[in-house]
């Protein structure tokens, strides 16, 4: 595993530049965070890696390069991402979503019988995520938490190497904000982990490193320490109000 | 969206888990199920039911069977497909060509294409028709390769929404006026008309016609049976997966657009094989019963029904055709309006049918329960 390698990363809609050159170095195993005021990009950085936005330069995860490679490609190689609203199917029960994220490489064969039992590698996601009471629910039934720790299981049964996760405790308690930063620790022992977050106070917890966008560009990376201590970042954030 | 004060968190008793929700449910119900429908289809149904009825029921019923495939592809796949005149025209045209051929007996004309007069010898993509397997594979797998061509290219497009619908319409619109300017070689307007005989059966006499509508049951059967597994399977999961996160299945690793295709094919088939067996039950088929009009009336019956059950749109269809025939016998000229108002009354107030009226019933008293 090498991680995730962004090289001269550019998003140009309609003549607007909303990643403009980006360098990006996710070492595997990493927790990382990426802060940034609105519209700094981040979003849209996440979109290009995943291949939903169009992006010149370079993106190589595991000595694979994503970039040109339609979105379903992507995700085969190990890329998994949540978003901002969580997307479950709501008509469908925790088990169905967990067992559809389990399921890309299946053949017609499979797809054409029933689910007769539950795939270990689903049960085990279950319990990581906390859901094995709920697993006969409608996701659209479950809270909003719920619904984000699904996401992520969902992206441990998809075999996903690199998780990309767009503001995920937005929303959730204190709890559960505390039990998520614990899941994502947890998978950092075989995962990379990116996050994108505006919550100050989850990133000091829970942060390994930080990469803070501005303006589409990277303003500065490091340690949490680092990075606050940084006269550039203070800057940025001078007049926006920091959530913590 | 639930909020966080959403206090949900115990398994709800007022929730059916999906499977059971949609009604394709565990294995000894669905066996019930079919059974109690077989002995309706099979045994009753021609006891109470006089020739004319019977006859009635089993064009009814080939309805039935194209609502099963828009069940599939559009309640479940929500693709709405205002277009399956298209792939019913061409099993109900490549059966009726055959007919016709065995008709006018071997080397003979057609009787249209005599009457008409220009033609000396057959047209050359007549003549595959004359043999029964070649015509019978045809009547299924022809609109099934017609549906996977244009599924290619209207979901690798991501054509989707009222666009994929306006699409279906405008094809069978131009298949309708297609045929009725080839008036030489398909009849026109007239359609493939006066069909005689059904494989060496006379379809004059009364007992071969209740054996057609015996076929047309069973076919109604093994169609219900073959969405009844699709529906249970995994690929069901994934199809209403994608029918509600089309791009959320694409960043799992599908291709949603395959996904789509197999079940848009296989509603295809089954609207091929309807037409099929329309042409011995009705003993017709013209560009009239293919085209726009028709094509929305199959979609009626299934949002009547509930499109997104195993036989809501089944029910849903033959109700239609049933109100239909009763209505216009007593009212000709209430039918139109009453139909447009079977379709707004659904789309507005219950959008899942009288299928889903059931489920609202069993949700109803199971929260009076659970309040007492």
């Amino acid at each position: 595993m090498t991680g995730l390698t962004v090289r001269d990363l550019k998003v140009v809609f309609d003549g607007f530049v909303a990643v403009g050159g980006v360098d990006l170095d996710v070492p595997a195993g990493d927790v990382r965070f990426i802060i940034g005021p609105n519209g700094a990009g981040k979003t849209t950085l996440v979109d290009a890696i995943t291949g939903l936005a169009r992006a010149t330069g370079t993106v190589t995860f595991d000595g694979q390069e994503l970039l040109g490679r339609k979105v379903h490609r992507i995700a085969r190689l190990g890329v998994g991402r949540t978003f901002q609203n969580s997307t479950v199917f709501e008509e469908l029960t925790v088990l169905q979503n967990l067992d559809i994220a389990a399921g890309w490489h299946r053949g017609p064969l499979t797809l054409l019988r029933r689910r007769t039992s539950i795939p270990p590698r689903v049960q085990a996601a279950l319990e990581t995520i906390r859901l094995t009471a709920v697993r006969d629910q409608l996701a659209g039934t479950l809270p909003h938490g719920q619904k984000q720790w699904l996401e992520i299981g969902m992206l441990l049964v998809q075999d996903a190497k690199l998780f990309l996760l767009d503001e995920p405790v937005a929303g959730m308690s204190h709890e559960e904000r505390d039990a998520t930063g614990e899941l994502l620790g947890e998978l950092s022992r075989d995962h990379t982990v990116v996050v994108i977050e505006h919550d100050m106070d989850f990133l000091r917890r829970f942060a390994r490193t930080v990469t803070v966008m501005h303006a589409g560009r990277i303003l500065s990376e490091g340690t949490v320490a680092e990075v606050q201590a940084d006269p550039r970042v203070q800057e940025v954030y001078l007049g926006h109000s920091v959530e913590a | 969206m639930t909020t966080l004060q959403d206090p949900v968190i115990a398994p709800d008793p007022t929730i059916q888990p999906a499977t059971r929700r949609f009604g394709a449910g565990t294995g000894s119900r669905a066996v019930i199920g079919f059974g109690l429908a077989a002995v309706a289809l099979f045994g009753l149904a021609p006891v109470v039911l006089g020739d004319f009825r019977l006859g009635l029921l089993a064009k009814y019923l080939c309805l039935a069977i194209v609502a099963v495939g828009i069940g599939l592809a559009w309640g479940r796949g929500g693709m709405l497909t205002l277009g399956q005149g298209v792939f019913f025209g061409l099993g109900g045209y490549a059966m009726a060509m055959h007919l016709k051929l065995t008709d006018a007996g071997p080397g003979q004309l057609p009787d249209f294409m005599q009457l008409y007069g220009q033609l000396d010898t057959l047209p050359w993509w007549w003549k595959p028709f004359a043999s029964p397997a070649f015509a019978l594979a045809a009547t299924v797998l022809l609109p099934m390769l017609v549906a996977l061509l244009l599924g290619l290219l209207i979901f690798r497009r991501r054509v989707r929404g009222a666009y994929f619908a306006i699409l279906s319409q405008a094809l069978c619109a131009a298949l309708a006026i297609f045929l009725i300017g080839q008036q030489g070689t398909t009849g026109g307007t007239n359609g493939l008309t006066d069909i005689q005989g059904f494989f060496g059966y006379d379809l004059n006499d009364p007992l071969n016609r209740r054996t057609v509508y015996f076929v047309v049951a069973a076919a109604l059967l093994a169609v219900l049976g073959i969405a009844w597994q699709l529906m249970r399977s995994r690929y069901g999961e994934l199809l209403v997966a994608v029918r509600d996160g089309e791009e959320r299945v694409r960043f799992l690793g599908y291709d949603p657009a395959n996904v789509k295709l197999v079940a848009y094919v296989v509603a295809a088939g089954m609207a091929g094989l309807a037409g099929a067996l329309f042409v011995p039950a009705v003993g017709i088929i013209s560009p009239a019963m293919i085209g726009v009009v028709p094509s929305i009336e199959f979609v009626i019956g299934v949002a009547v029904g509930g499109r997104a059950g195993l036989v809501g749109p089944a029910l849903g269809a033959i109700a239609v055709a049933w109100a239909r025939t009763a209505l216009s016998e007593r009212l000709p000229s209430a039918w139109t309006y009453f139909e447009g108002l079977l379709f707004i009354l659904p789309v507005v107030f219950l959008p899942g049918g009288l299928a889903s009226l059931a489920v609202l019933l069993r949700r109803r008293t199971a929260k009076k329960e659970v309040a007492a």
